[in-house]
C-alpha cells in the first residue's frame, strides 16, 4: 500500500469524518476511471483532500491535484508532504511569460490515465464565494478533447478551513456533482458556462447565511 | 471472553434486547414482504429506515453492554454530532468562528463532569458558565451586528444538543437501585422515546386525518399522535417497574408525559427546521435525515426523565 493511501486511510478519512462530514449529492457521476478532470470551486486547503476521498482508496493513486509550485514545493516538508502524501501536479503560476508551457505537467498526467483535480479559480480567495475563472482550464479542454470535465460544487470548507485559519472549526459540507460538461464553445462562453454549471449546482441546496 | 459473557444482560434487560431484535426483525421480514405484495408503490425509504434502526440499535446496545466509558464516549460523539449537525444548519457569523471552537469545547467538558460524576458542575455548566463565556468570547472579537442572534442560538444549541443530552450519559452515574443499574436506565429511555416516534409514525401512517400542528409538522396527526401514545404507555406502564425503580403509580404518570414529552421535542426542532427552511437536519442516518432528526424527541425526554426519577428516588 502506498503511502498515500495510508495516509488517507489513517488520518485524512477519519478527520474529515470528525471535522466535517459530506452530504455528497450524486456521487454516481463522478469518474469511475481516468483521464478525467475534476473541477470545483476553491475556499479551503481541505477542498483537495475532501475530493480525493470521494473517490475509492483503489483509485486514489491515480487522483491528483493540481497545485502551485510556487506554494505548495517552497518548503522541505510541505514538499515531501505535497509530493508524497497528496500526489501534487506541481504547475508554475504566471509562467506563461517565461516561454515555458504552464499545462504540460498537467497534460502528461492525463495522458497517463489520472483523475486530474483542477481548481479553475487558482486560489482560493474569499471563503464561499466564487471567484473568477481562470483561463487553463479552458485550454485543457482543448488539448484534450476526448477526456471529460465534471464540475463539482463544494460548500462549508471555506466555513471550517477558510484562507489564513490555522484551526478548523466543525461542520458538515456539501459536496454536489454535476454531469460532465459538453463543448461549450469559445473561450468566453466556455468559463461563462463552467461558472453556470457551478451556479446550478449550488441552487440545488439551501444553504445558511455566512458573513 | 469471560468478562465478555458476564457482561451478556441477564433477567429483564436481556428480554429487552432480545424484544428490541424480534421487533426489527418483523419490521424487516414486513418491509421485504410489503415492497415484494405492492412492487407499485416505493418502500424504499421504509426499507432504508428499518436498515438504520438495526445499525443504531446495535451500535447502542453494543455500546452499553462494553463499558460505562464506551458508553460515555459514544454519547459524547453523539452530541458533538448532532451540536455539529446544528451548527452547520444556523446562519452563524463569520467572526464567531473562535467562539464556535468554544461552543464545541464544551462537548468534552460536560462529559467529563458526567464521568468523574461531578452533579454540581454537570447541571450548570451549560446553563451558566457557557451561558456567559460565549457573549464574552463575543465582545472580545467587538462585531455588535446580530450579537442577540449569534449569543441565543449558539446557547440553544448547546442546551438541546449537549446539555439535554447528556442527561442520558448521568443517568449511568445514578447508584444501582432495587436490582436496576445505569444501563437499564438509559435502554429504557432510549428504548421507550424511539418506540414512541415508531408508534406515532405508525398510527399516523395508518389512521392519520385531523392534522395536530399543520404549520409546523403537516404529517402529525391527532390519530398518530394518541395512538402513538396509548401504545407507549402500555409499554412504560408495563416496562418501567422491570427497567426503573418507578413504582406502578408513577410508572403511570411517566406512561403520560413521557410519550408527550416526545412528540413536543419532535414538532420543536421541526418549527426550527422549518424555520431555517429545511426538511431534513442532515442526510448521514439513510431513511431518517440527519442525526438531530433522529435525537429530537430525545432532547426533551432525557432531562425530564431524569429529574423525575432523580426527585423520586435518588
Amino acid at each position: 500500500m502506498s503511502p498515500k493511501r495510508l495516509f488517507f486511510a489513517l488520518v485524512v478519512r477519519p478527520f474529515l469524518l470528525v471535522v466535517t462530514g459530506f452530504n455528497v449529492r450524486h456521487a454516481e457521476r463522478l469518474p469511475k476511471q481516468g483521464p478525467a478532470l475534476v473541477v470545483a470551486n476553491h475556499n479551503s486547503h481541505l477542498d483537495t483532500v475532501a475530493l480525493m476521498s470521494l473517490f475509492p482508496a483503489r483509485l486514489l493513486d491515480r487522483v491528483r491535484p493540481v497545485a502551485a509550485a510556487d506554494y505548495f514545493l517552497k518548503s522541505g516538508p510541505l514538499a515531501w508532504f505535497s509530493r508524497n502524501l497528496i500526489g501534487i501536479i506541481p504547475v508554475t503560476r504566471g509562467g506563461r511569460g517565461a516561454g515555458e508551457d504552464p499545462l504540460a505537467s498537467i497534460s502528461a498526467a492525463l495522458e497517463a490515465g489520472s483523475i486530474v483535480i483542477f481548481f479553475p479559480e487558482g486560489t482560493r480567495g474569499e471563503p464561499e464565494r466564487f471567484k473568477e475563472m481562470k483561463s487553463g482550464i479552458f485550454h485543457l479542454s482543448l488539448r484534450h478533447p476526448g477526456v471529460s470535465i465534471v464540475p463539482v460544487f463544494l460548500h462549508g470548507l471555506g466555513k471550517a478551513l477558510p484562507k489564513g485559519a490555522f484551526l478548523p472549526v466543525p461542520f458538515f459540507c456539501d459536496v454536489f456533482v454535476g454531469e460532465p460538461l459538453e463543448r461549450l464553445g469559445e473561450k468566453e462562453a466556455f468559463l461563462a458556462g463552467l461558472k453556470a454549471r457551478l451556479e446550478a449546482l449550488r441552487a440545488e441546496g439551501t444553504f445558511p447565511e455566512w458573513n | 471472553m469471560n468478562e465478555l459473557l458476564e457482561r451478556i444482560p441477564k433477567g429483564p434487560l436481556l428480554y429487552v434486547f432480545v424484544g428490541v431484535i424480534g421487533l426489527l426483525a418483523i419490521a424487516t421480514v414486513l418491509g421485504a414482504v410489503l415492497a415484494r405484495v405492492k412492487p407499485e408503490k416505493d418502500f424504499t425509504e421504509l426499507n432504508a429506515r428499518i436498515r438504520s434502526w438495526w445499525l443504531m440499535a446495535g451500535v447502542f446496545m453494543l455500546a452499553i453492554l462494553l463499558s460505562r466509558a464506551v458508553s460515555l464516549l459514544f454519547l459524547a460523539f453523539l452530541s458533538f454530532l448532532a451540536l455539529k449537525e446544528y451548527l452547520s444548519l444556523i446562519p452563524t457569523r463569520r467572526a464567531d468562528r473562535g467562539v464556535l471552537l468554544w461552543v464545541y469545547l464544551a462537548v468534552p467538558l460536560q462529559y467529563l463532569w458526567v464521568w468523574i460524576d461531578w452533579y454540581g458542575m454537570f447541571i450548570i455548566f451549560i446553563p451558566v458558565y457557557m451561558f456567559i463565556l460565549i457573549p464574552v468570547r463575543m465582545v472580545l472579537h467587538g462585531q455588535t451586528e446580530g450579537f442577540l442572534r449569534a449569543a441565543g442560538t449558539l446557547h440553544w444549541g448547546l442546551m438541546t444538543t449537549v446539555f439535554t443530552l447528556s442527561h442520558i450519559a448521568y443517568l449511568l452515574q445514578l447508584p444501582e437501585k432495587g436490582g436496576t443499574a445505569g444501563a437499564s436506565l438509559v435502554l429504557f429511555l432510549v428504548l421507550v422515546t424511539q418506540f414512541n416516534d415508531v408508534a406515532q409514525y405508525t398510527w399516523g401512517k395508518l389512521f392519520g386525518r385531523h392534522k395536530v400542528m399543520p404549520t409546523v409538522s403537516p404529517n402529525k396527526t391527532y390519530e398518530g399522535l394518541l395512538g402513538g401514545m396509548a401504545t407507549s404507555f402500555v409499554l412504560v406502564y408495563f416496562l418501567a417497574p422491570q427497567l426503573t425503580p418507578l413504582t406502578r403509580n408513577e410508572s403511570f404518570v411517566a406512561g403520560f408525559f413521557l410519550p408527550l414529552a416526545g412528540f413536543l421535542g419532535d414538532v420543536s426542532v421541526s418549527a426550527i427546521k422549518r424555520d431555517i427552511g429545511v426538511k431534513d437536519s442532515g442526510s448521514s442516518i439513510p431513511g431518517h435525515g440527519g442525526v438531530l432528526d433522529r435525537v429530537n424527541s430525545l432532547t426533551f425526554t432525557a432531562p425530564l426523565f431524569f429529574h423525575f426519577l432523580r426527585y423520586l428516588h435518588f
